[in-house]
């Protein structure tokens, strides 16, 4: 049995503690925003975070995430940074196919909670390990640059 | 008579390089620091690597400002304390890079073991808090616990402490 906290709710789970915490979201809570992309944290879609921390979620066991707050994309709009994120992905339509879109906004709210005027090395090096199989990057560079010019 | 005289220039010639000839008592040692499990993590690079192959990093990791990734790639973004996901993801405590200032990637055995001992370089260490960090630390543990079908140093670890400690013993010699 494990208690995590997800989005501010707590939560206990009956799963072995190498259940990956990937499948506890989308199976056990039924929370389907956070996707399943590689399954071997090559390709960033299925990032949430831990204590505002971007994690990949399919190599995280449940084991290891103790106390440590669970964020989902289901809940990154009440975050101040993450609102503007996804408004700015809407107005820019940065998504194609959609399917990695969950984890680029976790990744870029969280580069932008942390450096909220990152170059575009910053954005390279934060973002590189979200990959988008339609080629969106340089839509999501551009969020980025229009969010971090507007002022998060 | 040429070959001789040939021979003797040549043993002449050789002996600079025979005197900065690197301890007998550090090779093993060497050996032990220059395998993938140690190196790959004590690069000179902005990434880590992977595989015995020593290949960049996948998912372009960056070392980042603290050598723990940078902010939406922290090495925690996937490697806990523990190896996980039946091994296929290596882990273990405060798993990062080392710091550029240890970088053994491309060093002569006499250079390594100098920068080594060198306490402007390796993090104010003395020879005797060298033994104890490859003794007990579990970072430098893991790689001979490094899960999956990942190789381990030469050396096992009781071994590798064996040869560490002669070495720190007779004052650290490089050459």
């Amino acid at each position: 049995m494990y208690t995590l906290q997800v989005n501010g709710i707590s939560h206990t789970v009956d799963v072995p503690g190498d259940k990956p915490l990937l499948w506890v979201l989308r199976e056990n809570l039924k929370l389907t925003g956070s996707k399943y992309g590689c399954g071997q944290a090559l390709c960033g879609a299925c990032t949430v975070h831990l204590d505002g921390h971007p994690v990949r979620a399919c190599v995280t066991p449940i084991s290891a995430v103790g106390e440590q707050a669970v964020r989902t994309i289901e809940d990154i709009a009440y975050d101040a940074v993450g609102a503007k994120v996804q408004e700015t992905w809407q107005n820019l339509n940065v998504p194609q196919c959609g399917y990695c879109q969950s984890g680029q906004i976790m990744a870029a709210t969280a580069l932008l909670t942390d450096n909220p005027t990152p170059t575009d090395r910053d954005i390279d090096e934060a973002m590189s390990g979200n990959i988008c199989r339609c080629g969106t990057y340089p839509r999501i560079r551009r969020a980025i640059h229009k969010l971090a010019n507007g002022g998060v | 008579m040429k070959p001789i005289f040939a021979s003797l220039l040549l043993a002449f010639l050789a002996l600079p390089q025979l005197a900065l000839a690197q301890s007998a008592l550090f090779q093993p040692i060497y050996e032990v620091l220059t395998h993938p499990r140690c190196l790959n993590c004590h690069t000179k690079t902005e990434f880590p690597r992977q595989g015995d192959e020593r290949r960049r990093h996948d998912q372009l990791v960056m070392r980042g400002e603290d050598n723990h990734g940078v902010p939406t790639l922290h090495c925690s973004a996937c490697h806990q304390d523990h190896n996980v996901a039946d091994g296929a993801v290596p882990g273990a405590p405060h798993w990062g890079l080392a710091p550029l200032s240890m970088a053994w990637e491309e060093l002569s055995p006499v250079e390594l073991c100098q920068n080594l001992k060198n306490t402007s370089l390796n993090g104010n260490r003395s020879l005797d808090d060298l033994l104890h960090h490859m003794d007990e630390d579990a970072l430098v543990l893991w790689g001979w616990e490094p899960g999956g079908d990942r190789t381990t140093p030469p050396l096992d670890h009781p071994e590798f402490i064996s040869v560490l400690t002669a070495w720190v013993n007779a004052g650290g010699p490089c050459q």
